[in-house]
């Protein structure tokens, strides 16, 4: 395929079967042409019915922008309101059909202040069609509207470059934007989206071909919709069923009635009842009239089990082996979608799946600016904005992280009072694992306190050559976590050199000592419970290793700080680098002695490409990240004499 | 429990949208019912209400479904529907409770003696407020789809009305995924429309694959129609006057809405089937509710009626 588009390619025209609906939410700022191109793709898919096209035409003159040509907004935006000021202020949801599939748009407001109505939008939706106005490019509400869909769920997304008529069907300035906005996405780490070169008011690209494109060979944008995702691949992960409704009829049958959130469910599957605990056995599969033998995700059934156990509402009904966890402590971002703020310590009603559970906000980690992505601190969240908070229900609750499931993952918040809908919430994490909770027999150890501190303790190891930027980094670094509220120390040779290493000097087996002393003080930080910055050259491999070996799987971050021997010595901000290659300095790292460069860092940092902000920025989203970190090695023999070779040698 | 057989819960044919719009609609059904505490299903009678409270029996089979059907009767009502609904209600195992505005028809209110407007107000709008009212529903179900017209397109699956039954809609609960918030304030109620997302296209395809029993003023028939304001109209009982020189004539039609007979225009057609309906809407070149003599009067008169507490 040789289309100009990014992402995946559309598959061949004969679509066997016919795909499920495919929800998406279209996004873009005011006068971008959204209700335009909604409007279009109704219309030429033949769904806008003669009356309302009549009924249009007169409100075309009447509110229109296109002159006596009808405008086909004025299809999309219903209330009254907002045909007088023009604006979509809601989510419209229209649905319509092409012979290839059934569709579902949501038209969802650009404007900052209704930033909640798209998130309602994009919470449903599997795919969002980014708009960019041709002629004004990227703007940073462009960032905003991809940050939002994104942080709600949205997986696909698609760029349509819209009234290219208008920019004269020139290629430069599509590939321009289609450049630019791959840019954001790799930034914001989603997948590349797919791009298209339209104009919603006459369908180019978008229904149909546009003869002033010949530079572009791909699909339109319809039917790469047509074809996306069309053949979902088996869910093959562990079944979950949250309990909607207890059905009990009479006393000879008892069914628990819900809609199958994962996995799939035969008779005979061994389940439990989270976070109830009870086990059993899955007895059969009611359906209307009659009983199934499999339900799969996205089923609506009644399950009935052969032995009673106790299953409430709001229970999830699961694999017996692999049960979902169950927490009371979330680390969760928030949209806040009321007027009256969010007041942190208050009592609010959460809704997860099926279960209600009284919840308090007990932290305010930091407020996101969604243009920019930047972290503030905060100490409440207005309506529109969104906040990384950490959350306490008042029983524990069965969930599974946003990322891996939705069903399991988000959640909304009711006020008490107002019985208002204030906030929508995804799971990032859970910050302590209630099994971990007993407190009768509860030891005070590293998770304990870590968990007082409302953090996972960890080690970030900073390694590379002098001047490649690692203090920068470390203080960066430890500034936005202290504004996260988050319990820190830096270690480094300033503080240790002349305290606890005061007895050492610079040869490679004081190097090497030097190396194990701070290891296992950090080591002992962590066991505190906090995040220890390690900024050190620690230039052998088996040193760093050794390091690692000290700390859980996943506590040790080794972070390589990137820069060429040439670089540092441009820098050479103390004027070690000159004396060294004068000989003044001996040992010098890089000069007179090696560099071993980590084969596989958790972290490499391309320190003459990045800034020093995209830097720490990419370590924080790892630090939030489930990736494993690499596992530790089997604890080696302290440190012993590197046996490298130099990296780089200068004046050669 | 009866078993009659084994089958997928899936619709037959097993069409991937029915199956998901078919599953999402009884996960809300549930949701309104395990928050309800005095639910009601309004039954209009028509194809919407048949395929709801089909979705609502499938819902809590074995059980029949908890909660009554709630029928407004204005008294015009054509006469094979009042046969039909009480028929459906029997056989599914539910109460059927039927209001009709009293003192508005001791008033003499008809179509023929006030305006189409006045007499929906009093014989369907006050009629259900004073249903609603008697009943203290706070869960009502009904068969609302937002393809019908433009305002509804923005209402939520649970719309919230005040104690006077009106709708904000500057005020409406957001709906983030399928998390619904069904918490009410004193003399609060929810209209739940599970079947929001589905098209007049899905009814049929639905009614169709499901086999589920609609009246058969929905397929064209020869019946006696006469022409008023350019619209058929069917001559269903003797109450309807007839103009000098009028005289009712045998035309094939059938109709896409139904309501009261003197208000609801007939379509020529010659789909006798439900597969030819579904061809005949698929093609169609009208809006459903353009047969309802009510909502021609004005401009986004729904969404008027709606803040009035009409649907
Ligand atoms: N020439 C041209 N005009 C467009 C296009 N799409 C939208 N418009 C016009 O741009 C204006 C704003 O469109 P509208 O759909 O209301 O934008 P929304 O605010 O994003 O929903 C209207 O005047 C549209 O007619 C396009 O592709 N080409």
């Amino acid at each position: 395929m040789t289309g100009t588009s990014d992402g995946t390619a559309p598959g061949p025209a004969d679509v066997a079967k016919a795909p499920g609906p495919l929800r998406f939410v279209l996004c873009g700022s005011a006068d971008d042409g959204k209700s335009t191109m909604i409007g279009r793709m109704l219309f030429d898919s033949g769904q806008v019915p003669g009356d309302q096209i009549s009924r249009v035409r007169g409100d075309s003159r009447r509110w229109g922008t296109q002159g006596d040509e009808l405008d086909l907004a004025l299809l999309m935006d219903g209330l009254q309101d907002e045909r007088q000021q023009g604006i979509t202020i809601d989510v419209a949801y229209r649905s319509f059909e092409t012979p290839r599939r059934r569709f579902i748009a949501a038209d969802a407001p650009g404007h900052e202040q209704y930033t909640r109505n798209m998130a309602t939008g994009a919470s449903t939706a599997r795919v969002a069609i980014v708009l960019v106005d041709a002629r004004r490019g990227i703007l940073p509400q462009t960032a905003r509207h991809t940050r939002i869909v994104t942080m709600f769920g949205v997986r696909r997304l698609v760029l349509a470059v819209n009234k290219m008529d208008l920019a004269g069907w020139d290629r430069a300035a599509f590939e321009d934007i289609r450049r630019e906005y791959r840019a954001l996405t790799d930034q914001l780490g989603v997948r590349p989206a797919a791009a298209f070169p339209v104009s919603g008011l006459t369908g180019e690209n978008l229904t149909r071909r546009c003869a002033d494109t010949p530079w572009y060979e791909g699909p339109t944008l319809l039917e790469h919709l047509e074809t996306l995702d069309a053949e979902a691949p088996p869910d093959d992960s562990p079944f979950r069923f949250p309990v909607q409704y207890v059905n009990r009829p009479h006393s000879g049958f008892r069914g628990y009635c819900g809609r199958v959130a994962a996995g799939s469910v035969a008779p005979g599957l061994r389940v439990r009842a989270v976070p109830g605990g009870g086990e059993a056995s899955v007895e059969s599969i009611v359906v209307w009239q009659g009983a199934a033998e499999r339900a799969e995700r996205g089923d609506s059934v009644t399950l009935t089990l052969a032995d009673e156990i106790d299953v409430v509402r709001g229970d999830v009904i699961a694999d017996a082996g692999n049960p979902p966890d169950v927490s009371d402590q979330f680390r969760a971002t928030l949209l806040w979608m009321d007027e009256r703020p969010l007041t942190v310590g208050r009592r609010y009603r959460l809704r997860l799946h099926a279960r209600d559970v009284s919840a308090t906000v007990t932290d305010i980690r930091h407020r996101v600016e969604v243009r920019t992505g930047d972290r503030l601190a905060a100490r409440t969240l207005r309506l529109n904005e969104i906040g990384v908070v950490n959350l306490a229900t008042a029983r524990p609750v069965a969930y599974a992280p946003f990322d891996e499931s939705r069903e399991l993952g988000a959640f909304i918040l009711v006020d008490r009072d107002t019985n208002a809908t204030v906030a929508a919430g995804v799971i990032r994490f859970a910050l302590m694992r209630a099994a971990n909770l007993k407190w009768h027999q509860f030891d005070v150890g590293r998770e304990a306190r870590a968990h007082l501190k409302r953090q996972r303790a960890r080690c970030v190891w900073f390694t590379g050559l002098s001047a490649s930027g690692k203090s920068t980094l470390a203080n960066l670094l430890e500034r936005r976590l202290y504004v996260d509220g988050r319990h820190t120390y830096l270690l480094d040779g300033d503080n240790v050199r002349h305290g606890l290493n005061v007895d050492l000097g610079f040869t490679e087996a004081d190097r090497t000592e030097n190396i194990r002393r701070v290891s296992e003080v950090a080591r002992l930080m962590v066991d505190a419970g906090l995040i220890v910055i390690a900024s050190f050259i620690s230039p052998f491999r088996s040193e760093r290793d050794f390091a690692r070996s000290l700390f859980e799987p996943g506590e040790f971050l080794e972070v390589f700080v990137d820069a060429s021997v040439e670089a540092c010595a441009r820098r050479d901000p103390k004027g070690l680098y000159a004396k060294a290659m004068r000989g003044e300095i001996r040992n010098f790292t890089g000069v007179s002695s090696p560099y071993e460069r980590p084969d596989n860092p958790d972290i490499r940092l391309d320190t003459e490409a990045l800034s020093p902000e995209d830097c720490v920025e990419q370590i924080l989203r790892r630090m939030e990240s489930r990736v494993p970190c690499r596992k530790p090695p089997a604890r080696p023999r302290a440190p012993g004499t590197a046996t490298g070779h130099l990296v780089g040698q200068l004046g050669q | 429990m009866t078993r009659v057989d084994r089958i997928r819960p899936r619709p037959p044919g097993a069409d991937p949208v029915l199956a998901e719009l078919e599953s999402e609609a009884i996960e809300i059904i549930r949701e309104a019912l395990a928050a309800a505490a005095r639910p009601v299903m309004l039954y209009s009678i028509g194809k919407d209400s048949s395929v709801l409270l089909h979705l609502a029996r499938k819902a809590f089979w074995p059980a029949p479904p908890p909660l009554p059907l709630l029928h407004v009767d204005t008294t015009w009502k054509f006469r094979e529907m009042i046969a039909f609904r009480d028929r459906t209600a029997a056989q599914a195992g539910v109460r059927l409770l039927v209001h009709t505005n009293r003192e508005g028809a001791d008033r003499g209110v008809t179509p023929f003696t006030r305006s189409a407007a006045r007499y929906t107000e009093v014989m369907k709008t006050v009629a259900l407020r004073q249903a609603l009212d008697a009943g203290r529903y706070d869960m009502i179900l009904i068969g609302a789809r937002r393809d019908e017209e433009k305002s509804r397109a923005k209402e939520r699956v649970f719309s919230l009305r005040n104690a006077r039954h009106q709708w904000d809609p500057r005020a409406q609960r957001p709906e983030p995924w399928n998390l619904y918030n069904t918490r009410l304030g004193p003399g609060e109620s929810l209209r739940v429309s599970p079947m929001s997302g589905w098209t007049e296209a899905d009814v049929w395809r639905y009614v169709l694959a499901e086999s589920i029993p609609v009246v058969s003023l929905y397929l064209a028939r020869e019946r006696p129609v006469v022409m008023r304001d350019g619209r058929w109209i069917m001559v269903d009982d003797e109450r309807m006057p007839l103009g000098p020189g009028e005289s009712p004539e045998p035309r094939r039609v059938r109709f896409r809405t139904l309501g009261c007979y003197p208000l609801t225009a007939a379509l020529e057609s010659d789909a006798e089937t439900l597969e030819d309906v579904i061809a005949e809407t698929v093609a169609a070149d009208g809006s459903e509710r353009q047969g309802r003599l009510i909502d021609h009067d004005e401009e986004a008169s729904m969404e008027r009626k709606k803040r009035d507490g009409y649907f």
